[in-house]
């Protein structure tokens, strides 16, 4: 276990440096010269020059790039070209809506699929298993942007009662408040979420209901009950885990375009700013932030796996990956 | 009839009806080549009219025809669709192929990259790419097939090495068969059922990744209508004009789950114990 683990550490290491890196390298190809966005239309060549040099950018690129790098180990995300505040703290106050956003969808999403995956496999046969089964289908296959406009039309419109968009100025100063207007969003995210949810704890659940060691348990006189929390929940659980960690993972950085639906102060609405205006540091810095939770999302999934599954942590480590 | 016969039917009716679904696509956008009602940009009608006569499903906001729109938009889904499966299989199968087949070291790095490249949804690089370029069709296909070809290329590779560990290519080499004739005769049949399967699902998922970038403005621009946008412009006047909203979103929908239904069809088609299991 402690070989694995430090080898799935130096892989996150690399990983991290290596989406640095692509990243980087990525923005650089950006066609249009973010000095440009600092200077009013028809400068003269000296104030783009001047303009160039005062955000790095005529330096040469291996030398932008080992400054980042350092900046990004002492935990400096660099200053915005445009607004010229730290980037940091700007991403860790649009964390606050970002982040919560993300957990609590995810939250309700699983609380949703699990329950209703099990049911949908066990009662397969009978016409709500069926039910269960076409509405996560259909579920999948709905847009999450659309979602969000239908329920802000009922909610918000007609019915009025609930915001249709925005985030308290002060931020979690009154909680009731910001709850309040995170409240269609998580449902419009955890919605989706939980239909693709779905077919998987179902498939999961097919599996072992067909196994031969559950029925070899139910034989041997245990309940249903009884062998499925021994033995079923155990083998279930393993592949929708790693799939959980992907859906999180997919939540935090999909949280994009709902946060633009419901206009939310959220990375999402940073980004595309970002983007817009050539902000390199911005951009690096939520990309950078991004990755990074993505990849320790996945580094806390395989871990998960191992601990439930021994048979995984027996097993060579580059297999289970 | 026979039980047998039953079984056989319904395993068929999802591939039927998923068929049915995307012909319907299919056929308008067909149509839409030849003939629409309008002019895409045709401004000429009321602005938010109801449905009626001449505009069948009423008018935007700025007074453009609604069928007009959705049709074309049919035409720019499955483009979005088969363009960005195209790009991502090609490159996908090319790279998954090279991993499968690499020595350990460079199988290890390309896995790595792989993990990255998946580690980073569809939508962020497709912003990415979008942003690189001016927004349009082709920046939105490109982004969402090279976020595509990364997950086609992991499931390749663990193909392919199912494959190659058989019996059967050992020997087939000994008995002299050149490693292209491998591929060709052993390789390719063996891991192109699941990849199609997996091609389909991943068709359905670049529909709705191209309405999300336009929706968010980073898809084809205007007057091309793509469904994404349409909902994006309809948001503001729901009320007064609700078609603008509800059937755009109506017809993702339905591409999406007929392509799904098909995908599910031919997963049962091509994996017996899959078909048993299920039942």
């Amino acid at each position: 276990m402690t070989a694995y683990l430090l080898r799935r550490t130096a892989f996150l290491v690399v990983s991290l440096l290596l989406a640095a890196a692509v990243l980087f390298l990525l923005l650089r190809l950006l066609p249009g010269d973010p000095a440009n966005s600092l200077l009013s239309v028809g400068a003269t060549p000296d104030q783009i020059a001047a303009a160039r040099h005062q955000i790095g950018t005529d330096r040469p690129l291996a030398a932008q790039f080992v400054s980042w790098i350092g900046q990004m180990a002492t935990f400096d995300l660099g200053t915005s070209f445009v607004s010229t505040l730290p980037v940091g703290p700007e991403i860790a106050s649009r964390l606050a809506v970002t982040v919560p956003l993300t957990l609590l969808s995810f939250a309700l999403a699983v609380v949703v699929a699990l329950p209703v995956g099990f049911v949908a496999a066990h009662k397969a046969d009978t016409w709500y298993g069926t039910l269960l089964s076409g509405v996560s289908q259909l579920g999948i296959a709905v847009p999450v942007f659309w979602v969000g406009m239908l329920l802000i039309t009922v909610f918000s419109l007609s019915l009025r009662v609930l915001p249709a968009g925005g985030f308290p100025q002060d931020d979690w100063a009154d909680p009731a408040q910001a709850l309040t207007s995170l409240v269609l969003p998580v449902v419009t995210i955890a919605l989706v979420m939980a239909a693709s949810l779905i077919r998987y704890v179902r498939s999961a659940t097919l599996d072992v209901l067909g196994s031969d060691y559950l029925r070899t348990s139910r034989a041997l006189g245990s309940s249903f009950a009884r062998a499925m929390w021994r033995h079923g929940l155990r083998n279930a659980i393993v592949p929708v885990i790693s799939i959980l960690g992907i859906e999180l993972a997919t939540t935090f950085l999909g949280a994009v375009v709902v946060e633009s639906v419901f206009a939310l102060p959220g990375l999402g609405g940073m980004l595309v700013k970002g983007l817009a205006q050539h902000d390199y540091p911005v951009i690096q810095g939520i990309l950078f932030v991004s990755t990074l939770v993505v990849l320790v999302i996945g580094f806390v999934a395989d871990l998960a796996q191992r601990l439930i599954d021994p048979r995984l942590r027996h097993s060579l480590a580059r297999d289970a990956r | 009839m026979s039980a047998q016969a039953r079984t056989a039917r319904r395993r068929s009716l999802p591939l039927t009806a998923g068929c049915v679904l995307v012909g319907l696509v299919v056929a308008v956008a067909v149509v839409s080549l030849f003939w629409v009602p309008f002019t895409p940009d045709d401004t000429s009608g009321d602005r938010l009219m109801p449905p009626g006569l001449p505009h069948l499903l009423g008018t935007d906001k700025l007074g453009r025809d609604l069928l007009t729109q959705l049709m074309i938009g049919a035409r720019i889904a499955l483009a979005a669709g088969a363009g960005s499966v195209v790009l991502g299989g090609v490159i996908g199968l090319a790279a998954g192929l090279a991993a499968g087949f690499a020595t350990r070291w460079l199988d290890d790095v390309v896995s790595a990259l792989l993990d990255i490249l998946i580690a980073f949804p569809t939508l962020l690089l497709a912003m990415l790419v979008a942003a690189t370029q001016t927004a349009s069709l082709t920046s939105a296909i490109v982004a969402i097939g090279l976020a595509m070809s990364a997950i086609v290329a992991r499931l390749t590779r663990v193909l392919v090495k199912r494959v190659l560990a058989q019996d059967y290519i050992t020997a087939s080499r000994t008995s002299g068969t050149s490693w292209p004739r491998v591929i060709a005769e052993h390789v390719l049949p063996n891991i192109w059922p699941t990849l199609t399967v997996n091609l389909a699902l991943q068709f359905g998922l670049a529909v709705l990744a191209e309405a999300s970038l336009s929706y968010l403005g980073l898809g084809a621009p205007p007057p091309n209508a793509s469904w994404g946008r349409m909902l994006a412009e309809a948001q503001a006047s729901v009320f007064i004009a609700p078609v603008g909203v509800i059937a755009p979103g109506v017809l993702i929908v339905l591409l999406v789950v007929g392509v799904n239904l098909v995908a599910d069809g031919l997963r049962d088609v091509a994996d017996p114990t899959r078909r048993r299991r299920r039942r």
